[in-house]
């Protein structure tokens, strides 16, 4: 259980959220906002007030696409997108679903791919995120093909001197 | 003039023609680009989306860690690569308590001497319009396009320290030198919707669609575009007809350099650009 949402949230992004005072450039200026059920400035107001099952809950923080465009445009410098970064480890830290689940899933198989290749690796990657995401399999399948067909995507992964530190690096910064 | 290179995953994959193009360029042009030995991935978004604050960090670092043994600028073409290598430097730079920690999980000691610049830049301030446009054999007259930035090169603009995040000009400039007629509009530094792409391609093809109609209505007839993810999406994501070709920047520049490549550059897109560049007598 976390104890207060916005000390939290201020705490891992390193910003003060109490300095919004909702002039809405944030959202105004969101690409995603649309699809989002409060929008940036509410969703911070909501973390002041300390409603974390809404806020850890909501789509919001996995719709965010890290654009910055709210962080470049805020008149009180807070990087909202830290925020939202902070956000998303305390829902998944406190057992939240995912309130864009294939978002998550997302994220998750790109960093594991990495952390056993040391590199991204398209193929494995996507074929899991067919395999386990609610996303319809036949989905794209005409652009993976042709993707495929132009040698963009290789099968097989090539081989990174780097791995074995990429493991190590994600060990050490667990 | 030589340069630490670093290709990022997209360079050997989605964005393929991407990597052939900036390599091909840089060699007409006399630059040598050194591809960093192994080479590891940025962690992308998806390291700092979910929270990880120290492997965000030092994911880039390391890569920061074998550059600075090279000892030469770092420059790569991937935007959301630079976002993560330019904000792993600024951290590295300004923040001691960080550093330390990131420099025992990578294993090296920082001394903040490789400065990690976009292919943009390189081209823009190194080379100059001046010697870019002496190399034009072949003039992209007549063809028009708009320049498509995306976010993470521009944005945040206190660690990208590049172009002017609202209305950015060089790659502008650069099309313009090589002959290309590049239209205003207000969109360059839009988002496209990134890695949302394959868990909710619907907010994305919406995105995608909003900027190749703007793009029409600014009177382009194609995007030119410096980031593979953006690049990919702006490609898989359109959902009307006719579809919008899409450029590297550094395909057009090859392209007026007279490199005989862009054959192969062209084979690996899923919106062929040919018919579009038949249209204007550049095919």
């Amino acid at each position: 259980m976390i104890n207060n949402l916005a000390s939290e949230a201020n705490r891992l992004s390193g910003q003060i959220i109490e300095l919004c005072y909702h002039c809405h450039k944030c959202t105004a200026g969101c690409p995603v906002v649309e699809a989002m059920e409060y929008g940036p400035d509410q969703l911070l107001r909501m973390v002041a007030l300390d409603q974390h099952d809404a806020v850890l809950r909501s789509r919001d923080i996995w719709l965010c696409a890290s654009c910055y465009t709210c962080s470049t445009r805020c008149p009180n410098d807070i990087d909202i997108s830290a925020v939202m970064d902070a956000l998303r480890k305390l829902a998944v830290a406190g057992g939240y679903p995912a309130g864009e689940r294939d978002a998550l899933l997302f994220h998750k198989l790109f960093l594991g791919v990495v952390q056993r290749l040391g590199r991204s690796h398209e193929a494995a990657m996507l074929g899991l995120f067919k395999i386990l995401s609610r996303v319809p399999i036949y989905r794209d399948v005409g652009s993976g093909v042709g993707l495929i067909l132009r040698g963009k995507v290789p099968i097989l992964p090539k081989q990174s001197g780097a791995a074995p530190e990429v493991r190590q690096i994600f060990r050490r910064s667990k | 003039m030589s340069y630490s290179y670093y290709p990022g995953c997209s360079a050997h994959s989605t964005g393929l023609e991407y990597g052939l193009s900036t390599q091909a360029t840089f060699q007409h042009l006399g630059l040598e680009l050194e591809e960093l030995a192994n080479w590891n991935c940025c962690g992308a978004s998806s390291a700092h989306a979910l929270g990880h604050h120290i492997l965000a960090l030092a994911l880039p670092a390391r890569n920061l860690a074998i550059a600075q043994e090279a000892g030469r600028d770092l420059v790569t073409g991937c935007a959301a690569c630079f976002s993560r290598l330019k904000s792993a430097d600024h951290t590295l730079r300004n923040d001691p308590e960080a550093r330390d920690e990131v420099e025992s999980v990578v294993g090296f000691n920082y001394t903040g001497e490789v400065t990690v610049r976009p292919v943009l830049a390189v081209l823009y301030e190194d080379c100059g319009l001046e010697k870019i446009t002496a190399h034009v054999r072949r003039p992209l007259t007549g063809l028009k396009v708009v320049t498509y930035y995306g976010c993470l090169l521009v944005r945040p603009p206190e660690i990208t320290q590049f172009d002017d995040p609202d209305d950015p000009q060089v790659m502008a400039d650069l099309l313009r030198a090589v002959g290309a007629e590049v239209k205003p509009w207000s969109y360059a530094t839009d988002c496209c919707g990134a890695g949302l792409s394959l868990s909710r391609s619907d907010v994305v093809y919406s995105l995608v669609d909003r900027l190749t109609e703007r793009a029409r209505e600014a009177g382009a007839e194609a995007m030119a575009t410096t980031c593979p993810l953006c690049h990919l999406n702006l490609e898989m994501r359109q959902s009307g007809k006719p579809k919008m070709p899409v450029f590297y920047f550094t395909e057009l520049l090859g392209l007026a350099f007279g490199l005989p490549e862009v054959q192969n550059w062209w084979d690996k897109h899923l919106i062929d650009p040919r018919p579009l560049l038949r249209s204007v007598g550049l095919a």
